[in-house]
């Protein structure tokens, strides 16, 4: 039974072997199911699109095409394994796993391996020190700084003095959710308020007893690292109390249109952050309507365009196609490697004109990325839901993080890791 | 005509109750062996390795601990995937705390640990039986895990609460962290497997194994007729855990190198095990084997198929994919409620008559 069927399993890899290898390959290890489906799909929709208008409109990158191999994952690390492994040796030159839980999977492997990988936004903040991590990237930000970019929001919205404040977390109890803890710890010292740790266990369906505490200990401020359906009931849980919405603040991955509008006129002024702007008023959507919608091309349903996630999908395959780009003018080569590939990220310069040239004006901040800093400068904004007009407003500039309270805390995590695994940290001189 | 027993005389009772008492069997078997041992580590890739041969050796060997708790003992058991999360902590600090120390011994010290607080949570099988005891054993699920959430000295305080396998050897050969070849991972596995499958094999054939089964089927009848239920029901946990241990430390050390507990360790790993012996085969060390490949292959099969086969979405695959398992798995039950070893066996009965069947 068993010999027959991999001896089935066989015939069939055999039988769909041997793929071209004449482009540009980018894995996108989506998840269109499971109970983070809701904030998966519009991302890899957005990441698939912005892939197929550079071939549509440019012909691919440099003149090679752009391939996207995606594969399902469930968020599952099991899936995410067997993701990397089947999609590796087709020529990935870059990996967006989506998932902080792959992404620590798949930090050690595909460093052995020699396959970059990008986690924006996400994944192993520590990453954002090059000399450790060579291979991996988390560029434009990360979640410790994402932490003190809330932290500062408060503050401002307080007058600078946050002393005696409780601020509850309220977070998803996996790797993703505890990241910010250890940052918040050091801010609570340094400010002088008094954190209050709750915590969600995987999916997030059940959140009675933590809104239970919060409506008992009345926290001045709740901060939210929630994904998938957490998000959802959190938002509802929040109104159902009375919580006043803008002192409820999410991080990125709980700002998207999905996560509020469950919540309906109640969801009205929460606050989320993102290190890119929403909604669709950039010149490169009237392309994507004319190269990919109008010819049918569009990933998914074709119903997310203009949402946050999606075009945080977007954004992150246009940061892939820049430092492509970057790649084959260094290497001189259009078919990059892996090896390039890094090369390129290494030195990808976000500059305000590229992003206008690219029909994106100020749509994330202007970073740029060097062999010591993986991470870029952090830089994030707040936006709140407007539950009349149902959109997203950005209500602050982009808040620079407190860098002097988190670039300790990554040279010593990445130090850690350095040590556990061996590696000597790279000369950045 | 083919499959045969006629010719081949057993003169001795250790010849008459071998495992394979059948010469095709044997022959078979031994193919098996050669195959896996001698051939397969010389073709094998990262994907085979990482995707198909590692999650199913692993899965073979945590199926066959609860095989042999619940399957043979008749204790029902919703605790696996705490067990498991047993075995990997316990790996994670051993590792950590002893680098030098070959990768075997982790595992199997982190196996033994698992046996110990699985006869922890096994004592109240001495009082309660059935739904009751399925109910405890969730407990133990449940409160393992949370365990390993909450306590940061698991995790030797790592920010994000996740384990990382650090890069340990065997005679020189890197088995864990991102170093480790294919075949190294791949040979360590399966020689765990192969031993823990003899062992189980040879516990429950024999007086222990006996031991058990009197238990399963009438506990007050063997009570009576001499079989002591405290020690019967215990070492049957301490067995178990210690198969469900090292898989364990299998699944987080050299399978997927880091794991977050209640990702890898959560209540649908306690399921998923349960359904692997349901569709295998209770009370048989086969079973367990065919039901870690249904549950491990299938879904990668399909995905393979589906996806690159018929050039599929892969939400759409990934929804008909827990289609086709679940009705595969219902289809299974319906025709043969005892699972794919007595499937098997039928067909065997089948094949020694055949062409003939009376």
């Amino acid at each position: 039974m068993k010999l027959k069927k991999l001896a089935v399993a066989t015939a069939a890899m055999v039988a769909l072997g041997a793929p071209a290898m004449a482009e540009i390959v980018f894995p996108s290890l989506s998840y269109r199911t499971g109970p983070y489906a809701a904030n998966g799909t519009p991302f890899a929709d957005g990441y698939a699109d912005y892939f197929t208008l550079i071939n549509e409109r440019d012909g691919g990158i440099g003149g090679e095409k752009i391939r996207l191999l995606e594969c399902e994952t469930g968020y599952n690390t099991e899936k995410g394994v067997e993701c990397y492994e089947s999609t590796k040796g087709e020529g990935a030159v870059l990996y967006e796993p989506l998932s902080t839980g792959i992404t620590y999977q798949l930090i050690p492997k595909a460093s052995a391996d020699g396959i970059p990988v990008h986690s924006g936004g996400y994944g192993r903040t520590s990453a954002a020190n090059g000399a450790v991590f060579k291979w991996i990237f988390n560029y434009p930000t990360n979640y410790w700084y994402g932490a003190s970019v809330a932290i500062k929001h408060i503050l401002d919205q307080e007058g600078g003095d946050i002393s005696g404040k409780t601020i509850a977390l309220l977070y998803h109890n996996s790797a993703y959710g505890k990241e910010p803890i250890r940052t918040l710890e050091e801010l609570a010292k340094k400010h002088g308020f008094s954190l209050t740790l709750l915590p969600v266990d995987h999916p997030g369906q059940e959140q009675k007893s933590q809104w239970l505490q919060i409506r008992r200990e009345k926290p001045d401020y709740v901060l939210m690292w929630g994904w998938g359906v957490m998000n959802q009931v959190a938002i509802q849980e929040a109104a159902n109390i009375r919580y006043p919405m803008d002192h409820f603040i999410g991080i990125w991955w709980s700002g998207s249109e999905n996560d509020v509008k469950a919540a309906g006129a109640k969801g009205d002024g929460y606050k989320a952050l993102s290190f890119h702007m929403p909604g669709s008023d950039f010149p490169v959507f009237d392309d994507i309507q004319k190269y990919v919608v109008d010819a049918g091309k569009a990933a998914g349903a074709g119903d997310q365009i203009g949402t946050v996630l999606y075009n945080r999908g977007l954004y992150a395959a246009m940061l892939a196609v820049e430092a492509a780009r970057t790649a084959q003018e260094l290497s001189g080569n259009t078919r990059i490697t892996p090896a390039e590939m890094r090369d390129g990220m290494e030195n990808l310069d976000m500059s305000e004109e590229k992003m206008a040239a690219l029909g994106l004006p100020g749509f994330g901040p202007a970073f740029k990325v060097t062999c010591a800093n993986h991470g870029g400068n952090g830089l994030a904004l707040v936006q709140q839901w407007d539950a009349t007009a149902q959109k997203w407003n950005v209500i602050t500039d982009y808040i620079e993080p407190d860098l002097e309270v988190i670039q300790p805390l990554i040279e010593e995590d990445s130090a850690a890791f350095a040590a556990e695994n061996n590696i000597t940290p790279r000369d950045c001189n | 005509m083919i499959y045969r027993e006629a010719g081949d005389f057993k003169t001795s009772y250790r010849e008459d109750s071998q495992t394979f008492p059948i010469k095709l069997d044997r022959r078979a078997y031994w193919t098996l062996m050669v195959v896996a041992f001698a051939v397969v580590p010389f073709v094998i890739n990262d994907y085979w390795a990482n995707a198909v041969l590692l999650p199913f050796l692993i899965y073979a060997i945590a199926a066959l601990g609860l095989n042999i708790l619940t399957g043979y003992a008749g204790q029902v058991s919703l605790g696996t995937g705490g067990f498991m999360a047993v075995g990997a902590y316990a790996a994670y600090k051993l590792m950590t705390a002893f680098p030098d120390v070959p990768i075997l011994f982790h595992v199997l010290i982190a196996g033994a640990i698992t046996a110990l607080v699985g006869m922890a949570f096994g004592l109240p099988s001495l009082r309660i039986k059935g739904f009751y005891l399925a109910v405890a054993t969730l407990a133990a699920q449940f409160f393992l895990v949370w365990l390993f959430n909450k306590v940061p000295w698991f995790f030797n305080y790592s920010a994000s609460g996740m384990i990382n396998a650090p890069e340990r050897t065997m005679f020189g050969a890197a088995i864990t962290g991102p170093e480790a070849s294919a075949p190294a991972r791949y040979l360590f596995c399966l020689i765990l497997t192969v031993a823990l499958a003899w062992i189980a094999r040879n516990l429950t054939r024999g007086s222990v194994g006996r031991k058990w089964m009197a238990i399963r089927d009438m506990d007050i009848a063997a009570e009576i007729i001499g079989v002591n239920p405290l020690t019967a029901k215990l070492s049957a946990f301490a067995v178990s855990s210690f198969f469900i241990g090292v898989a364990g430390a299998l699944l987080f050390a050299v399978y997927l190198g880091a794991v977050e507990v209640g990702e890898a360790f959560g209540i649908q790993k306690s399921f998923l095990i349960l359904f692997m012996i349901i569709i295998g085969g209770l009370g048989s060390i086969f079973g367990s084997f065919a039901g870690a490949a249904f549950m491990v292959l299938m879904p990668v099969l399909l995905k393979n198929v589906l996806v690159d086969g018929f050039g599929w979405a892969t939400d759409l695959a990934a929804h008909f994919q827990f289609m086709i398992v679940g009705a595969l798995i219902i289809v299974f039950l319906v025709f043969e409620p005892h699972g794919l070893a007595q499937l098997w066996r039928l067909a065997k009965e089948k094949l020694r008559l055949w062409p003939f069947p009376h």
